[in-house]
């Protein structure tokens, strides 16, 4: 049977309604006994869902989460949750858990159309190891990819990190936090030399101004915006402001709220800069000991295939370098921006940028810039962001309390896994990069691995060309996220592993790139996942997973903070969490089928081994016996993968992780952590750790031991101790509305909902507040097009089409040219109309802008 | 649609005939049975059972409804029942929803309105906005989890009336220390108790629940007057204002008579380049900008 992409489309909109509405609702009921809390077991654990990082505890009896509370004693959140919160124990509980692992077959042999049968673990990696081994031979480190998660506890980012970097030698891995954070973390690297915050969440309580750019704090991170507004209320002079391309419901706080043109962010920053420097506002001496100014290449394209001709047209196609530029030169950069020139650009009236500059430029003032995907999601997203940072670092507003630029995070662990583990194609743990020899040889000596077993981003270790299985050299590894479903697509990648996300239904251009990839008849896709999402529907073999606190876990939040969990029960059935399938795979690849002779040669002692036995069974991964996991009030817990192992791998994994971050030797310092059982034991710890105290703001002396006496503030991640401003204009577009394709189209979340909803749509009461995505628009707009609420719509851009209703008076109000869509909704997937358009320099989607029309459906 | 043209035409048809002729003959009858039957009667709605958009003050409501049956029919959601012999406590053969499993989807065109052959549906109604079908009310603040400081919100963000008829209070959340509440407030003057909210409600048992309006409304002496609204009305003090104050204080402090009251800090100046601004907002309470919504914007 062939699956043509209709059948697929349609079969995934009954399963997914099907799915969500109707049949999970009476078991959800069942799952949660109500009845008295005699015997029931609590103990804590990071939510679930968003990067604010939330702790609960959840209460489990006779083997099942009974009952939940938010943590009263988490200084997050004391206590309370969000709506998706309230609700976590039914995640667990959908009717349609996939509970065995499940490969496409036809006659009792795989076939690449043929339909799911179950098939044993056994069967499942023998298939799934020979089609890889066959693809890393053929195809070279690009032949196999793994596309993991911002959702991942840290050690399974760090297992898979080891798996695909020194096991199968490719750098084809990579996180949905590349859809997500990467403009942050290129802008933290580009401005800082070292990832993440520089401030917390105790921010929230010090700053005198909140300024949000492109993040809806009320429905996406909902305590941290209670936090806020609390501020707002009680705070005499608290002031708000809020700037979009469309009203949402932060608006209704707002002090001084302001819809902008899609792409203008850029220069409404720069004209606040030219306003501070304009009117002498700067703080001088902050600048003159802490700070560089730097000149970023323009004209750089927007990371689409090379072919489009706006991609030829850039004089300066994905170049992220940095000339060193003096302050005056820095001055004129920004010139041009003035009120008059960005209000007309903007179309944000004068006085409410007057009013915006005024308080960043006010030196009585504390001022907080909170962002997420409105910034992070955006062709100049690594620009927009350092924008921001040029204009905290103009007046010293930094690295204190209350003034902090602070990049928010939208998944639980973008920051713990992700990003410090590094699960990056470029990364390695710590902050330390596959482009630096150096760098490579100390994870290759932590690892006890020959050097050179770790692909360069170039292929060359000590100037020489590393070999590859195949006997060629190694060539350069580096592809990211986008860059995997075009390979996918032509046939360079045939492997493709999908952990703990769903990115069929996330990544931009379904219909173009995603799903002709995945279908593709040389390629073998595996999704790994609890439900039957749109990504596992489109897969060839389909693994079932333990979740969330189905296993022993750890998350790290957007301000740093660390947060451990015991496993509470059981997986349903056949599922085994992603760790035990990293680890398990493993085991079914032998060293000789992914490392060359020469290789081998330097530890001829790893010629007959597995992967398993090199990477995890190392005497270090396997150095804790596995034990009884207790609580100090002496409850037991189980740890499935150490039953099943042998060792505490959760242990193990974290202290060899550690070596990265806090060993004596290591090559970066400021990322160190505790001891892996003092996090069992707190309720979060925020790293740097040094000395068994944990650190709130960075490089400011007094709070960061890394800033010594007298040095006031250290950028110490920068060899010269000093932060970079960036000097960047506003750029356009890359599909601006036209004649034809007339609306911007805006795509995000809302609150009720979590990314694509594979877990909330599960949640009938949650299913039932919003079942369905509707397509949010100006009453003029629906008007002009014969519209009217609730109407059904037909939604196209140059590369697909969705129905959705309108809805003209809903919590998001667009200006007149603009759509907003939600992308939560598996039964009509946004992601047909997304243009899959990148960062050139972070390569991170822009899912914020493309051009779409609207027809009467 | 249709049918009721051709109405036009002959005058009266055959239906509105039979309509007027039963609301007489009810009016009658109601007149027979006594006062104190008739109040019962109103009052034995059980409070669950909403009446269609349009339906008459119950007593008139009861007189002028045949039973037919054609609102039910028409209802293009399904939402509306007839009550049942002996299996509820609604009159026999009238019809309601139950806004926890159907709430009114508050259709543009409001098709049972007219499908009404007597009017016990007031065919007046035009404008779905303008029903009163009922109220919603939070009934449990003790289960409503915005009281308890949770970010929920579900009734002000289904509520099809946004803003107006539902709008979110802040709070200071004194436990916590450091949260906001938001909580949902129902407004009468917008409410249209389509019950929306109810069906929406995340809890086991609705926190927020619809009932007939007469249960739900209290009612203020008629004697008393809200000062702030009837100064807002009036675009001025009611009474001439005071003189100007004048006081004893201190080197640097302020008194700000309708503002802050006293200011120690003397933030006061204004200073360009920088913060002209602090105090156009310090001088609002914060409160009332914050409790006014996007609507007023």
């Amino acid at each position: 049977m062939k699956l043509t992409r209709r059948d697929f489309v349609k079969s995934n909109a009954i399963a997914a309604a099907a799915s969500v509405a109707g049949i999970t609702l009476p078991v959800a009921k069942t799952a949660l006994a109500a009845e008295g809390d005699d015997g029931i077991r609590w103990d804590k654990a990071a939510c679930r869902y968003c990067g604010t990082g939330c702790s609960v505890l959840m209460g489990v009896k006779d083997g099942k989460v009974v009952a939940s509370q938010g943590d009263p004693d988490a200084p997050v959140n004391k206590g309370l949750n969000c709506i998706k919160g309230y609700f976590l124990p039914k995640i667990l509980y959908g009717q349609d858990r996939l509970t065995q692992p499940l490969l496409r077959k036809t006659n009792g042999v795989f076939d690449k159309n043929g339909k799911f049968e179950p098939v044993s673990w056994e069967e499942a990696f023998k298939t799934m190891a020979e089609k890889w081994v066959a693809a890393r031979k053929a195809k070279g480190p690009k032949g196999v990819g793994m596309f993991g998660s911002g959702q991942w506890t840290v050690w399974e980012g760090y297992a898979a990190s080891k798996l695909m970097k020194a096991g199968f030698r490719t750098n084809s891995l990579e996180p949905n936090a590349r859809h997500c954070m990467a403009s942050a973390v290129a802008a933290f690297i580009r401005g800082f030399g070292i990832d993440e915050p520089m401030g917390c969440y105790d921010d929230l309580e010090h700053a005198d101004v909140f300024v949000l750019w492109g993040a809806n704090m009320a429905e996406m991170h909902p305590i941290l915006w209670s936090r806020l507004t609390d501020t707002r209320l009680t705070k005499p002079g608290c002031e708000v402001h809020v700037l979009s391309t469309y009203e949402h419901r932060c608006f209704e706080l707002a002090d001084n709220g302001m819809v902008f043109e899609p792409q203008t962010d850029l220069a409404i920053l720069n004209y606040i800069a030219n306003y501070i420097i304009q009117n002498k506002a700067y703080n001088q001496e902050f600048i003159d000991k802490h700070v560089n100014f730097t000149q970023t290449a323009t004209d750089i394209g927007y990371g689409l295939r090379a072919s489009d001709p706006r991609e030829k047209e850039a004089k300066n196609a994905g170049s992220g370098a940095l000339t060193k530029i003096s302050f005056e030169e820095y001055a004129k950069s920004v010139e041009p921006y003035t009120l008059e020139y960005t209000s007309k650009l903007s179309k944000v009236p004068q006085e409410k940028l007057l009013k915006l500059a005024k308080a960043y430029a006010d030196p009585n003032r504390k001022v907080a810039s909170y962002w997420t995907m409105g910034f992070n999601q955006h062709t100049r997203g690594v620009w927009v962001n350092g924008l921001c940072y040029n204009v905290h670092l103009l007046m010293g507003k930094i690295s204190e309390p209350g003034n902090s630029p602070f990049s928010l995070t939208g998944q639980p662990s973008a920051c713990g896994t992700a990003r410090e583990v590094g699960t990056f194609t470029h990364r390695l743990p710590a902050d330390l990069v596959v482009a630096n020899d150096g760098h490579c040889k100390y994870a290759e000596k932590v690892w006890k691995l020959p050097a050179g077993t770790i692909p360069r981003a170039n292929g060359k270790s000590d100037d020489a060309d590393q070999t590859d299985i195949s006997g060629k050299p190694m060539g350069k590894t580096l592809i990211h996220a986008v860059a995997m479903h075009r390979a996918l697509k032509d046939g360079v990648m045939n492997c493709f592993w999908v952990q703990c996300n769903n990115n069929m239904q996330a990544a931009a251009n379904m219909n173009v790139e995603s799903y002709p990839g995945w279908r593709n008849p040389d390629n073998f896709v595996t999704v790994t996942d609890p439900y039957p999402t749109v990504s596992a529907m489109a897969a060839d073999l389909v693994l079932p997973t333990a979740m969330w606190i189905e296993k022993e876990g750890a998350y790290g939040n957007a301000e740093r903070r660390t947060q451990f969990w015991r496993q509470q029960v059981t997986a349903p059935g056949e599922a085994r969490s992603d760790l035990w399938q990293i680890m398990e795979f493993s085991k079914y690849i032998n060293v000789k089928d992914v490392w060359p002779e020469d290789l081998i040669a330097k530890m001829p002692e790893y010629a007959d081994k597995t992967l398993y036995d090199v990477l995890y069974t190392n005497g270090q991964v396997d150095k804790f016996p596995a034990e009884q996991v207790t609580d100090s009030r002496g409850n037991n817990y189980d740890n499935d993968e150490s039953a099943h192992f042998g060792y505490y791998v959760q242990k193990g994994l974290f202290e060899e992780y550690r070596l990265f971050n806090t060993a004596e030797g290591k090559p970066k310092k400021g990322h160190e952590m505790a001891d892996f059982g003092d996090y069992h034991n707190a309720r979060g710890i925020r790293w740097p750790v040094v000395d068994g105290k944990e650190t709130l703001w960075r490089f400011r002396e007094g709070y960061d031991p890394h800033v010594a006496k007298g040095e006031g503030v250290k950028f110490y991640g920068k060899p010269d101790g000093r932060a970079n401003i960036i000097s960047a204009p506003y750029e356009p577009a890359a599909e601006p509305p036209d004649k034809e394709f007339d609306l911007w189209l805006c795509t995000g979340r809302v609150l009720e909902h979590w990314h694509s909803g594979s877990m909330t749509r599960r949640v009938p009461e949650l299913y039932r507040a919003v079942p369905d995505a509707v397509v949010f628009m100006h009453k003029n707009d629906a008007k002009k097009r014969r519209l009217r609420d609730g109407a059904m719509a037909k939604i196209a851009s140059r590369r697909g089409e969705i129905l959705a209703r309108v809805e003209t008076r809903g919590r998001n109000r667009p200006p007149e040219g603009l759509v907003f869509i939600p992308w939560f909704d598996a039964s009509r997937l946004v992601n047909k109309l997304t243009l899959d358009q990148t960062d050139p320099i972070s390569k991170e989607t822009d899912y914020k802008k493309c051009a779409v029309k609207i027809l009467k459906a | 649609m249709k049918g009721s043209e051709k109405a036009k035409g002959s005058g009266v048809n055959r239906r509105q005939f039979i309509g007027n002729m039963l609301k007489t003959a009810c009016g009658v009858g109601l007149m027979g049975m006594g006062l104190g039957m008739y109040s019962k009667q109103a009052s034995s709605l059980p409070a669950m059972a909403i009446r269609p958009p349009g339906a008459l003050p119950e007593e008139e409501f009861l007189g002028a409804c045949i039973r037919c049956g054609m609102c039910v029919r028409d209802c293009p959601y399904g939402i509306l029942k007839l009550g049942q012999l002996g299996s509820d406590d609604v009159v026999p053969g009238t019809p309601y929803f139950t806004a926890r499993t159907g709430p009114c989807e508050m259709c543009v065109d409001i098709p049972c309105v007219p499908a009404c052959p007597t009017n016990a549906l007031d065919h007046g109604l035009t404008d779905i906005n303008a029903a009163r079908m009922g109220l919603a009310v939070l009934v449990d603040q003790e289960t409503c989890i915005a009281f308890l400081g949770l970010r929920c919100e579900v009734c002000f963000n289904i509520c099809p009336i946004r803003g107006d008829a539902i709008s979110l209070n802040y709070r200071h959340n004194t436990r916590s220390g450091k949260h906001a509440l938001f909580i949902p407030v129902v407004h009468s003057e917008a409410c249209t108790g389509c019950g929306l909210c109810e069906k929406a409600c995340i809890l086991e048992e609705a926190a927020i629940k619809v009932f007939p309006t007469h249960l739900a409304k209290g009612e203020l002496g008629r004697h008393y007057r809200l000062g702030w609204k009837e100064k807002q009305k009036a675009g001025e003090a009611l009474v001439a204002p005071d003189a100007e104050h004048r006081y004893n204080l201190p080197e640097g402090v302020q008194y700000d008579l309708q503002g802050r009251g006293l200011i120690m800090d003397g933030t006061d100046s204004q200073q360009e380049p920088v913060s002209s601004n602090p105090l156009d907002v310090l001088n609002n309470n914060p409160l009332d900008t914050l409790n006014q919504g996007l609507e007023n914007q």
